[in-house]
């Protein structure tokens, strides 16, 4: 008989047993070695069925495709654009799919993405060498001014988004600033100073708090009584 | 003669006393602690990074990079002089052997994970100790990972198999001694660091490396420990504020 | 330079707040902890906000200078380890390596606290030479500050070893302290626009105009300077950042 040696929603090391016998089948993040199921890294246990797997605590942003994230422009060539993707492995952003407008041959491309710029992109392309492909033309894809970026840890970003958003919106109409996360942990914020501060430290609160339970109210309850200490909105 | 009582007053299967702390250094993508005795090493892990120069990059798998130093004041004695010695090249080297065994680096193609081993502290056992710190950061940077490598240093003094040799024992002139530090991946009980210096029989040694699985296992114990408490810290602390 | 954090940073002063939410002239929360390393002779961990460095002093005997026959010395080394940062790098000393390890050694030397005299044991033939190297930990802005509290912290928990003839007996240390007459502490000051603020974070750090360390004695007086930063400063804002300077190393004496 198959048994589950861990309890699920816990935290789980490289090489810790998780489960006995062939009931259950391993899943992200863990493997079988024999009878066995092991943790293949370090995650919180979380049971779908029959599968076991891990959800990553840490780690630095890997592209997957489809992504929407934040990058930094940090070359500019005959071509297109090089954007640093908050990770390993740089982007490409190609002229043609840089933007609607038409750009002649030979153009100065800074004057629409200059070095340092901030844009939100989408992934169309990894390589399984990790070359990656990225596009501007999309909805909500665009280049970032104003504002600041913070960088959050990219395992935390579903937590931050929320189901359907819900968690990134409530922060949004609660510190009366704009919002963008990107996949990759980059977040764009965009609102007056001190509103600004408490929709960073909100956002702190929500990855660090990532993987408890009662998070939407902790951060809901959290963010009145943050307002009311500063004497509601400016 | 006959080694009949360790200078420390430990039983001979008994480790100096070991504390363990992960994510300790905020800039690191994953930090630990580690100290046994006197002996304390950090770790920190950046990486999954780029890679540069180009020609080092492997385009099938990521690459891992170990260094292994002593602070300059980390010594009884004099100053060590900063810059490296041959002596801590190897560590790096045998260091970088025993983790990778772990590790599957082949979803980071062309990418590098640096691991910087520093000892504030040394006395006996540093490599030892950098090892079990370096394994914990690696985990705690997210890495994909089969098992965590634990390691400890196992001997003999005179006529006596010991675990975990402290500076006294390294040098005891009495009678033969031998330091053979070790590395084990615990859970699969593969060895994945093997050093020897001294005089030892084979016997013995068959001997004494079935007492330091014994030894790993309780390190590996406290590595876990270590790594849990991190994230369930965060929960306590964000039980509390939520009150 | 970052010039959008910059003039992100710049907009928020106008709020009178910086871009972790502090007041202009606010240090994050500090820590000293002394007796760290018990390997070292003297030893300090100082810890501002996330930025942690180590110093430890090891002693020596050596001959001294042939100009200064009856006086020890210091020597301050500084290593920006790869582990605290990812701009580190492996390597023999860097440039801020050195300017690091050489403001800390001037604030100390210059502030004469130490009676060089006083380490001299035979004249012309043996003196002690005190080695205090600085480690960092996790750089997250503002190591000359933490370094040097560290370092002055360190020499303070210094204990002289036992000396059998020529040789120093390591492993027995005694009750001798070192006889330190004040206490020079360094408070950089940076100017980011046209506003002055202390203990900069990384990112300040990266978007700073100029910037000013200043080792000050409990009476005022000023022991070491060293200007840094990519734009020049007229005397009127030397004089707002040196009264600023005073001001907080009184605080900062304070944790001592």
């Amino acid at each position: 008989m198959g048994k589950l040696i861990i309890k699920e929603k816990e935290i789980a090391v490289p090489g810790e047993l998780l489960a006995e016998g062939m009931d259950h089948l391993p899943g992200a993040g863990t493997y079988r070695e024999g009878e066995m199921i092991v943790a293949g890294r370090l995650g919180l246990t979380y049971v779908d069925g029959r599968t076991i797997k891990l959800i990553p605590l840490s780690g630095v942003y890997i592209p997957k495709i489809r992504d929407i994230i934040i990058c930094k422009v940090i070359d500019v060539s005959f071509s297109g654009w090089r954007l640093d993707t908050n990770g390993p492995y740089s982007a490409m952003l190609g002229m043609k799919d840089a933007t609607s407008e038409y750009i002649a041959r030979g153009a100065d491309l800074t004057q629409y993405y200059d070095l340092e710029d901030y844009v939100v992109c989408g992934i169309t392309n990894v390589t399984s060498q990790k070359l990656v492909d990225v596009t501007m033309k999309g909805p909500g894809l665009r280049k970032l001014t104003g504002g600041r970026v913070i960088e959050v840890d990219s395992n935390k970003v579903p937590r931050i988004i929320g189901k359907q958003g819900s968690m990134v919106t409530m922060v949004k109409q609660e510190t009366d600033c704009s919002i963008t996360v990107g996949q990759n942990g980059l977040v764009w914020i965009l609102g007056k100073p001190a509103n600004e501060l408490l929709a960073i430290r909100t956002i702190r609160k929500i990855e660090k708090e990532s993987h408890l339970s009662g998070l939407t109210d902790n951060i809901k309850k959290f963010l009145e009584n943050e307002k009311s200490k500063l004497g509601g909105l400016k | 003669m006959s080694y009949s009582k360790r200078a420390d007053g430990r039983k001979f299967d008994e480790m100096r006393k070991i504390e363990a702390k992960a994510g300790v250094i905020p800039n690191a993508d994953g930090s630990a602690f580690f100290k046994i005795g006197n002996t304390g090493a950090y770790a920190a892990v950046y990486g999954p990074r780029n890679l540069y120069p180009r020609f080092l990059q492997n385009p099938k798998k990521g690459i891992l990079r170990c260094h292994y130093n002593m602070m300059p004041f980390s010594g009884k004695g004099n100053r060590v002089r900063p810059g490296g010695s041959r002596r801590s090249k190897e560590i790096s080297l045998v260091t970088g052997k025993a983790l990778l065994p772990v590790l599957n680096l082949d979803e980071y193609p062309n990418s590098v994970v640096d691991v910087f081993i520093e000892l504030p502290e040394t006395e006996a056992g540093s490599r030892c100790a950098g090892i079990c710190a370096a394994s914990m950061a690696l985990a705690d940077a997210g890495l994909l990972m089969k098992d965590l490598v634990s390691a400890v240093s196992v001997g003999r003094v005179d006529d006596r198999l010991v675990i975990d040799l402290d500076a006294v024992e390294e040098s005891y002139e009495e009678g033969p001694v031998a330091d053979i530090p070790i590395a084990m991946m615990t859970n699969s009980d593969k060895i994945t660091l093997l050093q020897m210096d001294g005089l030892v029989k084979k016997e013995q040694l068959m001997e004494v490396l079935e007492m330091a699985k014994k030894a790993c296992k309780e390190v590996y114990d406290i590595q876990k420990q270590a790594l849990k408490d991190k994230y369930k810290v965060e929960k306590q602390v964000a039980g509390e504020k939520n009150e | 330079m970052n010039e959008n954090l910059r003039s992100h940073i710049i907009e928020l002063f106008k709020s009178d707040l910086r871009i972790d939410g502090r007041k202009l002239t606010q240090y994050r929360p500090i820590t000293v902890e002394t007796g760290v390393i018990k390997m070292a002779e003297g030893s300090a961990r100082v810890k501002i906000g996330e930025t942690e460095v180590i110093v430890g002093v090891k002693v020596e005997l050596g001959k001294p200078y042939p100009d200064m026959p009856d006086a020890g010395t210091i020597m301050v080394g500084a290593e920006l380890l790869p582990l605290s940062s990812p701009n580190f790098e492996l390597g023999p000393p860097s440039i801020e390596a050195i300017e690091l390890a050489r403001v800390v050694d001037r604030g100390i030397r210059e502030s004469k606290t130490l009676d060089f005299k006083k380490l001299c044991i035979k004249k012309g033939e043996q003196v002690w030479i005190l080695l205090i190297d600085i480690c960092t930990i996790n750089d997250a802005g503002n190591l000359p500050d933490a370094s040097s509290l560290a370092a002055l912290a360190a020499l303070r928990d210094m204990r002289f070893p036992k000396v059998n003839g020529d040789t120093v007996n390591y492993q027995e240390k005694t009750n001798k302290k070192l006889d330190l007459k004040n206490s020079p502490i360094a408070v950089t000051v940076v100017k980011i626009g046209d506003k002055l603020i202390v203990d900069p974070s990384t990112e300040e750090k990266e978007a700073l105009d100029a910037r000013l360390t200043v080792a000050s004695l409990e009476d005022g007086t000023l022991c070491a300077m060293q200007k840094g930063g990519d734009t020049a400063l007229t005397a009127e804002d030397i004089s707002k950042m040196v009264d600023l300077g005073l001001e907080k190393g009184k605080e900062l004496r304070k944790l001592l």
